[in-house]
């Protein structure tokens, strides 16, 4: 077992804490410093809580002292995304039009990681409103990726998972509307998950878009996202969407990591051509290895995927308009007047204050969405996206039926350039390729590190998707490929990644 | 069809209430035509007698009972207001004034 805390993964500061061989105020204090040390390079956070996060610390080491029972995460520190609503913490969603915001509530995931006695560690950075791949629609500035600072983490989560990766934290949350938990991980070697739409409440996540939106774990391992999804998983009255069963057996799931006899779907559409040839490479062996491990392959084909970008980015923007709407400077947040008008109007206020809160990213989509909810569009446009969503699923029903489990490399590239796609709004939502059609369907979906691409020496991603609420498929896969691949690489892959240089802010 | 004008999009702007520059204005023209023109795409799909699908599952509606509950203090939700007046929020003038 490792001894520098800062490395450990959760699993382990969690035997460590039961035992009573570290204190939580010791984890946290570490890894405080590490951020101290890193964070001013890497950018993972837009506000780091020392004080709520030492005295959560405190209080559950006083817990432990005094014999209560306590979740088997107590104590384990996370990193939270800036998208979640966090009483007394700015939650600013990466946005100029939320800035310095303190909510007056917590989001249900955010009371369930305080309830298991988890320290929050800070808040971290996001494409503004999640929209992005990158993290540079940030308002407050990108976040970088540990393995090469001059580029991106992923997005818009690159935040949640570039804290994990640079070891500033052993767990963080994340959001995934188009795989925005799952390309992150993919382009930092680092594990994300995505559960079923519905698995975990959305009470208290500024939605983007309501009916793809789901926060899920970001990792360093399988187990550890089983861990954390468990904790934040489950029905919530306040959630109307929330689906009101028992979290799937994820844990169990990660420490079998059984795949003997589990069939395998390669989908065809998702292969191959359009995914860089050393992305390619490391699919094919972990491909292999899963058939070394018992399991059989499969190929299905999913036809309408080839249209699953275009009507992502047609009921994204048609949702997102109308819930970004609620930002009318009324209420909360920014409020701007409009230059050289006396007495304004308050909609000349809100125009105004929208003009100069929201981002170009924002100010596309939410223009997008308004054309696409029209009248004399509405039918050409987002009825046709949601005709052609019923496709997707029923594809993904079909591939179900002969498959267990599918899986297709997460992102078609490795981590690109900061800078590199910024000027080309298509060219950036090209990276979401093979995790967009998981959320249309509303199925989970797990990334975790296949290895490095020959070209770059970066990390390339993974991804296992399952049937909705199967969500214990997607560890007994991932558990079970990480086990063989880590063994295979003579310790985790993050063990590669270049020391940091230590940089303070 | 997916030929945007500037005035389009000056008017989709004027609806998503985001007073654009006319810089802004300029460059997205351009931007949303290039989108747009990829999402068509959609229209090419075989959706012939196609059920339209608005949600990953099945949406039924949650009630609960009438009673009260805890929630917000009047302080609470007014922390985040640009401006409050007599536990209102305050708000700049809502009619036209001719």
């Amino acid at each position: 077992m490792t001894t520098d805390l800062t490395r450990a993964t959760a699993a382990e500061l969690a035997d460590l804490l039961t035992a009573g061989s570290v204190s939580s105020r010791e984890v946290t204090r570490a890894l405080l410093d590490r951020t101290a040390a890193v964070d001013g390079a890497v950018h993972s956070y837009l506000h780091v809580d020392e004080e709520g996060a030492l005295a959560a610390a405190d209080a559950v080491d006083r817990r432990r002292a005094a014999g209560e029972g306590l979740h088997a995460l107590a104590g384990v520190p996370i990193a939270v995304k800036d998208v979640m609503a966090t009483q007394g913490l700015p939650t600013t969603c990466g946005s100029r039009i939320l800035e310095g915001w303190v909510p007056p509530y917590d989001a249900t995931l955010v009371a369930r990681l305080r309830e298991a006695g988890m320290p929050i560690l800070g808040k971290t950075n996001m494409d503004e409103f999640a929209m992005g791949s990158s993290t540079e629609h940030s308002a407050y500035g990108p976040s970088r990726n540990p393995w090469d600072l001059d580029r991106i983490p992923g997005g818009s989560g690159g935040g949640s998972s570039s804290v994990v990766a640079s070891f500033q934290a052993p767990l963080a949350i994340g959001t995934d509307t188009g795989g925005s938990i799952r390309q992150p991980a993919a382009v930092t070697g680092t594990v994300g998950t995505k559960p079923t739409y519905g698995g975990v409440s959305r009470y208290g996540l500024v939605a983007l878009a309501s009916s793809l939106d789901q926060a899920g774990p970001c990792t360093r391992t399988v187990l550890d996202a089983a861990l954390l999804h468990e904790v934040i998983g489950g029905h919530d009255p306040m959630d109307s969407t929330s689906i009101d069963a028992p979290v799937p057996p994820v844990v169990e799931a990660a420490r079998r990591a059984d795949v003997s006899g589990m069939r395998i779907g390669i989908v065809k559409e998702l292969t191959g051509e359009g995914f860089q040839p050393g992305v390619q490479a490391r699919f094919d062996e972990a491909v292999q290895h899963l058939v070394d491990a018992g399991a059989e392959v499969v190929e299905v084909s999913c036809p309408s995927f080839s249209y699953a970008l275009a009507a992502y980015y047609l009921i994204l923007p048609s949702e997102a308009s109308s819930n970004l709407a609620k930002f009318d400077a009324m209420r909360y947040g920014l409020r701007v007047s409009p230059d050289g008008v006396d007495a304004p109007s308050a909609e000349q206020v809100m125009a105004a204050t929208r003009d100069a809160g929201f981002g170009d990213e924002v100010k596309r989509r939410i223009i997008l969405g308004t054309y696409a909810l029209s009248s004399g569009y509405y039918d050409a446009y987002y009825g046709s996206a949601q005709k052609v969503r019923r496709l997707i699923a029923d594809d993904f029903t079909r591939a179900f039926g002969s498959a267990d489990v599918l899986v297709t490399p997460t992102a078609p590239t490795t981590a690109f350039r900061l800078g590199d796609k910024l000027d080309d709004p298509m060219a950036m939502y090209l990276n979401d390729i093979a995790t967009i059609p998981a959320n249309l369907a509303g199925i989970p979906g797990l990334s975790l590190p296949s290895g490095l691409a020959d070209e770059d020496g970066l990390p390339a991603g993974f991804q296992v998707l399952a049937p909705a609420m199967a969500d214990d498929r997607l560890y007994s896969v991932g558990a079970a490929l990480e086990a063989r691949l880590t063994a295979a690489w003579g310790g985790p892959l993050l063990d590669r990644a270049p020391e940091m240089d230590e940089v303070t802010r | 069809m997916a030929d945007l004008t500037r005035d389009d999009v000056a008017h989709l702007a004027g609806l998503a209430r985001i007073d654009l520059s006319e810089a802004e204005l300029d460059r997205m023209v351009g931007e949303l035509g290039v989108i747009l023109e990829s999402v068509a795409t959609v229209q090419q799909a075989p959706t012939d007698g196609v059920e339209p699908m608005s949600h990953p599952m099945p949406l039924v509606n949650v009630t609960r009972p009438d009673v009260v509950r805890p929630s917000l203090s009047p302080d609470a939700a007014l922390a985040g207001a640009p401006d409050a007046e007599q536990q209102r929020f305050s708000v700049p003038r809502i009619l036209d004034e001719e």
